[in-house]
């Protein structure tokens, strides 16, 4: 029975045979956000700061605002800090989500080839860039995931008076995937594409791609907090979950999320309560 | 800039030194995947050897849903379990969603039709092959089930190693069941999408070099057992 006793050797090495009792912790809650907090890095600044001084173990799942905010909506987290104030408002008063705080901010910018067929590059004027890039029929990499991000830009479109659908299988190009695995996508096939700021920063990848178009008021990009409403899901940790919003929008939260810094670039910049 | 290079030494540095995170990502990869595994293994051996043996109305029907299941998306599968442990569905209560417990639940379906579908194919011929000599000697369908197994098992421990391989690489369903948080359902498929979509390829496909090094390294692991045991009973 050597097969056996070596099997059974090799799963006690493992802990399988522990149970689940291992992995359940004491103290912890589920946040659903985005894939551009988790990708720039903020989340593993700011946690390790809150679990000192809470003892409270944060588990991030990263989406995009739409499937984070149908996740908390299902009651699969207890708390979604995402960046669709728009929606994010509509499901307070849904009834979904209580208690919602504005938390930081930090801005969209326009990233595109360096040869810039365009010809937006410098350019403060978001939509006159944006109907610049449409009547270039210069590639464009649209997140097309109904992400806060993606969101924001079908807004910025409209503003523009431009209808992407036309251009959908041309020039527009839906990746229908996260900001990272768009601008990977940009980034292959030398095209413009909107991101977030703190993203951007932390992006790799960049090849020939360098920001075209900052500055606009129009790419400012809110992010929030908020609490699963617990008379919807009576399992939400909402003690332990309000004490995570409490946090973020504390002076003591607010200095960590100020503090977090690319390349002595700030990311997010915290503006709760004002 | 030669990526595939960096993405050596990337994987090079990685393995040389052994950091807790990445062990820890390593660690879990392997406890749930191997866990799965097992599951799918109890449920999916004693499976295929009834259908090997057994003569029923509907058995080729099975057969063909079986052999079709073992191309089911991991993606699909990983939403299925995602609508079934979500708070909203029909198993919310038990709140597993975004826990290693719904990982192993979504790769034990996974792969449980694999291991079915390929030990039914390899029993049944060894049945075809000693069901005279079986029968002759008076075994009934069990102890032939059994026997068969105990006969095949060199076979059916490539079709296990098989549902290892694909549990342990998927990516699909363990990034919907269980969210990719960090240090408690982040593994190696998921640490390498995530380094992906944070553009930094090198050390994404470094991750995957060492996870395919690991896979190598538990397969050299079971050949050696199987050597050995080949050598003591022949």
């Amino acid at each position: 029975m050597a097969i056996v006793r070596g099997v059974v050797l090799a799963l006690t090495l493992l802990g399988v045979l522990q149970g689940p009792a291992a992995w359940a912790q004491q103290k912890s809650i589920v946040v659903a956000s985005t894939t551009s907090t988790e990708n720039s890095g903020l989340f593993k600044h700011i946690l390790p700061i809150f679990k000192t001084k809470t003892g409270i173990d944060v588990r991030v799942v990263a989406q995009g605002t739409g499937q984070a905010l149908d996740t908390g909506k299902r009651g699969d987290a207890d708390v979604v800090f995402v960046h669709d104030k728009v929606k994010e408002l509509a499901l307070v008063k849904e009834g979904a989500f209580v208690n919602r705080n504005d938390v930081m901010y930090n801005d969209f910018v326009v990233v595109g080839p360096k040869s810039d067929p365009a010809k937006i590059v410098g350019s403060k004027d978001v939509t006159a860039a944006l109907k610049a890039i449409s009547a270039a029929k210069a590639p464009f990499a649209s997140r097309g995931d109904k992400s806060g991000t993606h969101a924001a830009e079908l807004r910025l479109w409209q503003a523009a008076g431009v209808d992407v659908a036309s251009g959908k299988g041309g020039w527009y190009r839906e990746t229908g995937s996260g900001m990272g695995a768009t601008l990977n996508t940009a980034s292959g096939m030398n095209a413009y594409a909107l991101t977030d700021r703190g993203t951007w920063l932390s992006f790799k990848n960049r090849g020939d791609l360098t920001i075209v178009v900052e500055g606009d008021k129009r790419l400012f990009n809110q992010y929030g907090v908020m609490l699963v409403n617990p008379a919807r899901h009576s399992h939400v940790k909402k003690e332990l979950g309000q004490s995570f919003i409490d946090w973020l929008v504390s002076a003591d939260g607010q200095k960590s999320i100020a503090n977090y810094k690319i390349g002595g670039e700030q990311l997010f910049f915290p503006n709760a309560g004002r | 800039m030669n990526s595939l290079g960096e993405a050596f030494i990337a994987a090079w540095q990685l393995l040389a030194g052994f950091d807790a995170e990445l062990a820890q990502v390593v660690g879990l990869s392997l406890q749930v995947s191997i866990t799965a595994v097992l599951i799918a293994t109890l449920i999916g051996l004693p499976l295929g050897a009834t259908i090997a043996v057994e003569r029923f109305r509907g058995r080729q029907m099975l057969i063909v849903l079986l052999n079709a299941l073992m191309g089911l998306p991991p993606v699909v599968v990983g939403l299925l379990v995602y609508l079934l442990l979500s708070r909203a569905g029909p198993l919310g209560s038990l709140g597993i969603l975004f826990t290693p417990q719904a990982m192993i639940i979504a790769q034990t379906v996974l792969i449980a039709p694999i291991i079915a579908a390929l030990s039914r194919q390899t029993i049944e011929d060894a049945w075809r092959e000693y069901e005279e000599q079986l029968r002759s000697l008076g075994a009934r369908r069990l102890t032939a089930g059994m026997t068969l197994i105990w006969d095949t098992r060199f076979s059916l421990l490539t079709i296990v190693l098989a549902g290892f391989g694909r549990a342990v690489a998927e990516v699909g369903a363990v990034m919907i069941v269980g969210g990719n948080i960090d240090g408690v359902t982040r593994v190696m498929t998921t640490t390498i999408a995530l380094e992906t979509s944070k553009g930094d390829l090198p050390l994404a496909l470094g991750l995957g070099i060492v996870l395919i090094s690991l896979v190598v390294v538990l397969n050299a692991l079971v050949a050696v057992i199987r050597e050995a045991a080949l050598r003591r009973y022949g």
